[in-house]
């Protein structure tokens, strides 16, 4: 049981934490949300995927990426395909110069389907698509710059580059990728249709359990000795060199590892949301992503979701009544976090929060022993 | 190739390499500013557009102004308002750096993102002031037309304005980076904080006075910037990527390095739109400069420095 | 010395230089280092002590010349092949994890799960522990494996570098100025400890502590300018006038 306890949840304050998590987002949300708002939820947690992504790469392994969207994008790009092509069926597609191939390509003027979309006929090819190929091409980035140590903010640019390079790419080649408006009019998976109500509902719990799976994934990867290199590394590369590590080898692992997990958000977006653009590649939307995790606390894989969930639901709140103010808000809150809270929300609670668990006494008996390691190693010293 | 004759080829490349001039002076002089602010201090200001924008609408207010109360002014503002609009993106600068930058030097990824959450806020505003549709100057009579030296080269006299701006701005930025004593007291600072410190050089004023020359040289680029286009809250972001391309592909250290740099991008993209799409040519570019950087992340022009 | 039979020395530097842009930091050095054997760099500021164990250490590309460790030419392997070589190297700053425990920082240093994913798998097991308690006791930090490195005093810091040496079993141990800022006691404690550890591995030290060195050295070199000004037991070199010349010892 303390295996499941350390490895996969941190300690009995993770455990709980994780508990709350998946109680508010499988239990609490869909009894108290109509269908609409339990969808906009469902969007919000594909982000948190990305956001989850970045606590491992940039909280932990202090490697900032300014280009998450790459990986949101190409699974969602993915997912996109396969549903486009179903939709485009001969007989969907009648009316159209050529059938069978998706609309946008039609107003194109293209007449034949592209090769690279041909494998997306299948979903098995699809959901490989999702996971390997975000991870392939993370792996090439990594090793080229890891390898060449180039790190901080030179590969923070480059990121960011290669997110407008996508992007400017994706738009400008409009007949073999729907440009900037994107692939849209998705319909059915494999004949069961999408659009319906039931059927985002079943997305939105699969959307839940698979974040739930990354999480404890991802904690899995942080209590192990990998965990405590990561922090290593980034408070002293050198050091774990000379230690006999290959730092390069372990960057670009969490980074290759974090693009995967942003594509799968990105799948999730596609199958809950219906469609996918340019707009969740590029530079905003990726610097977006790591607002989530700051303001969450990019030393919290839980703070991360619920620092996703509370900017997007303040955007939504506010972009109706005040939307001048919106980005002014955006705006402090990244210089305020920086400046003065930079463990986020996680961090703020971790500092403060015993003020209020104080006033429900029986809640301390939990959090006592896993406090300070001050606190531990007077009780080691007392007992040994 | 491709169906032109020696002669028209060479007059396209003559005007999309004129055309690539006025794109190599607006990221020359944004990526001087930004040069100095990073190669001396390490910061990367991801608002570096806004200041640039701050200059051209300086610009507009000016001319504005002009046109409504002075009109018989219209043929000189635009000189002043270059002057205006250093004045005015340095202060931005100095305040900006006074509130928040100096807080941050020892943590370049958070600079990052602390001045994101400025440039933000500063697009915020200028659509708060100015309204979110895009502005223009009134620009003077001697800026407009274009002088024709052959019947097949068209060269725009707001180009050559530009340009000649460019030239004067770079020399003058090597005068006082190499020459002036004030510039050698920066170039201490950068190289060894501590004893510059310690051998009585205000290290702070002059990151201060070095951050607000950084955006003062943005406010002039947004200047010239009116020019060429109209300005928009988000006409900061349009350049931004290329900008830090320029200065990370130039060697952040090397004055040198940037004009290379700047140069080498401006007249790539250029006479590559011509023969396949814009969108193309960007992506041509960028993906060849991040291929170079893969090769050599130190930058293509950079000089060495014992690591 | 017979120049081929350089297997019976445990480290074998012949011909190195480096250079910067033109100044000779090491100038075609010569220097041997046998097992068992507890050898001290001496020599004033700038000769050239740190830039020699950075060079070994791979921290520095030499300019040409050999270094061999055990027959292994180490000039052309990066940094972490050379520690796995059984190199390892204490810097002039104390130089470990401020933000892990003491049991933390050894147990990274433990020289198994080096790979991704030998250290995702890697079990923290009774061999671990017994072997990260061995060593907290060996460099006098066994009460104090769950504090945090950071909140360590100097002397202590430095103890814990050397653990995270140790606990790697390196046959070659360099180590920087290791009693630099250390109390007296201190330094009577870090002389035990290092004449201790030197059976079975050889150490190179650099110091400047003169009565430091005499506690603990077999032999002493002294380095100026890159080059070796004398070599040889401690008291003659100290009664070397040529030494006494560059480097008033103190």
């Amino acid at each position: 049981m303390s295996f499941v306890y350390e490895k996969l949840f941190g300690d009995k304050k993770g455990l709980i934490g994780f508990c709350i998590l998946a109680a508010l987002i499988l239990v609490v949300f869909p009894v108290m949300l109509d269908s609409f708002r339990l969808n906009l939820v469902g969007k919000y947690l594909t982000y948190a995927f990305a956001a989850v992504s970045l606590v491992l790469l940039w909280g932990y392994g202090g490697t900032l990426s300014l280009g998450q969207g790459i990986f949101f994008g190409i699974g969602g790009y993915a997912m996109a395909m396969f549903l486009k092509l179903e939709a485009s069926s001969p007989e969907n597609t009648a009316i159209q110069s050529t059938p069978g191939i998706p609309d946008f390509m039609d107003w194109n003027q293209i007449t034949e389907l592209p090769l690279f979309w041909m494998p997306f006929h299948s979903f098995t090819f699809t959901l490989f698509a999702v996971l390997v190929v975000p991870t392939i091409f993370a792996y090439i980035i990594g090793a080229a710059m890891f390898k060449r140590r180039v790190g901080g903010v030179y590969f923070a640019i480059i990121t960011q580059v290669v997110s407008v390079i996508l992007t400017v790419l994706i738009v400008g080649q409009q007949g073999l990728t729907g440009g900037i408006n994107g692939i849209t009019d998705l319909r059915t998976l494999n004949g069961w249709d999408i659009t319906s109500d039931s059927a985002k509902n079943l997305f939105y719990f699969i959307n839940c359990f698979l974040l739930l799976a990354v999480i404890i994934a991802s904690r899995f990867i942080l209590t192990s000795k990998f965990g405590r290199l990561l922090l290593a590394m980034r408070d002293k590369e050198d050091r774990v060199r000379f230690s006999g590590y290959d730092v390069a080898n372990f960057k670009i692992f969490i980074f290759s590892f974090a693009a995967m997990i942003s594509a799968i958000g990105g799948a999730m977006f596609t199958l809950q949301v219906g469609f996918m653009s340019p707009s969740f590649v590029g530079i905003v939307p990726s610097i977006e992503m790591v607002i989530f995790a700051a303001i969450g606390g990019r030393m919290s894989l839980i703070g991360a979701v619920y620092g996703t969930l509370l900017i997007n639901f303040g955007k939504t709140a506010f972009s109706e009544s005040f939307p001048e103010l919106w980005l002014f808000l955006m705006g402090g809150l990244f210089i305020a976090v920086v400046m003065f809270f930079p463990n986020g929300l996680a961090g703020l609670w971790e500092d403060y929060g015993h003020h209020i668990t104080k006033r429900f006494g029986f809640i301390n008996k939990f959090f006592d022993k896993s406090k300070n390691t001050a606190d531990s190693v007077e009780l080691e010293g007392a007992n040994s | 190739m491709g169906g032109y004759s020696y002669d028209e080829l060479g007059a396209i490349f003559a005007m999309q390499g004129f055309a690539g001039i006025s794109l190599f002076s607006v990221l020359l002089l944004m990526a001087l500013g930004l040069a100095i602010i990073f190669g001396q201090m390490g910061v990367i200001n991801m608002a570096h557009g806004e200041f640039m924008a701050a200059g051209a609408y300086t610009t507009y207010l000016i001319s504005s102004l002009t046109e409504t109360y002075i009109p018989a002014f219209m043929p000189y503002y635009f000189v002043f308002s270059i002057a205006a609009a250093f004045l005015v993106a340095g202060t931005l600068g100095y305040l900006a750096e006074f509130i928040l930058i100096r807080h941050l030097y020892k943590r370049p990824l958070d600079t990052l993102l602390a001045t994101w959450g400025l440039s933000l806020i500063m697009q915020q505003s200028y659509r708060s002031i100015f309204g979110a549709r895009e502005v223009s100057p009134t620009l003077p009579e001697w800026l407009m037309g274009s002088v024709k030296p052959t019947e097949m080269i068209d060269i725009p006299i707001n180009g050559m304005f530009v340009l000649g701006l460019t030239i004067f701005t770079t020399l003058a930025v090597f005068y006082l980076m190499f020459k002036s004593s004030w510039g050698l007291r920066v170039r201490a600072t950068t190289q060894n904080r501590v004893m510059a410190g310690a051998v009585g050089i205000n290290t702070k004023k002059i990151d201060r006075y070095t951050f607000a020359l950084g955006c003062g040289i943005a406010g002039m680029a947004g200047a010239a910037f009116t020019t060429i286009a109209s300005t928009g809250p988000t006409t900061g972001t349009l350049y931004i990527v290329d900008t830090f391309m320029v200065v990370v592909f130039g060697g952040a250290a090397s004055l040198f390095g940037t004009i290379a740099s700047a140069f080498s991008i401006a007249q790539a993209q250029s006479i590559l739109e011509f023969f396949i799409s814009g969108s193309m040519a960007k992506v041509f570019t960028l993906l060849t400069l991040v291929i170079i950087l893969m090769f050599k992340p130190e930058g293509l022009f950079a000089s060495k420095v014992r690591r | 010395m017979n120049m081929s039979t350089n297997t019976d020395f445990t480290l074998a530097i012949e011909d190195l230089t480096v250079s910067f842009d033109g100044f000779k930091a090491v100038d075609s050095l010569n220097f041997y280092l046998d097992r068992n054997e507890l050898h001290v760099v001496i020599g004033p500021n700038g000769a050239g002590k740190t830039t020699v164990l950075d060079l070994i250490c791979g921290k520095t590309k030499s300019t040409s010349g050999s270094i061999k460790f055990l027959n292994k030419e180490l000039t052309n392997l990066s940094e972490h092949e050379i520690v796995r070589a059984g190199v390892g190297r204490k810097f002039q700053t104390p130089s470990i994890y401020e933000n892990l425990s003491v049991m933390e920082n050894l147990e990274i240093s433990y020289p198994k799960g080096r790979g991704v994913f030998g250290s995702l798998m890697f079990k923290h097991d009774a061999v671990v522990r017994d072997k990260i308690m061995e060593v907290a006791k060996q460099i006098m930090l066994e009460k104090f494996l769950h504090t945090e490195a950071g909140l360590l005093s100097h002397g202590q810091k430095q103890w814990l570098e050397i653990g995270m040496l140790l606990i790697q079993d390196p046959q070659l141990l360099m180590l920087d100025e290791p009693v630099a800022g250390m109390s007296v006691k201190e330094r009577e404690q870090t002389a035990e400890l290092l004449n201790k550890i030197s059976a079975g591995r050889s150490v190179l030290v650099i110091e400047h502590d003169m009565e430091f060195v005499a506690r603990i050295a077999h032999k002493v070199t002294v380095l100026h300018q890159g080059k070796i000004l004398a070599a040889g037991e401690m008291k003659d070199v100290q009664k070397d006038p040529k030494v006494i010349e560059v480097y008033l010892g103190h």
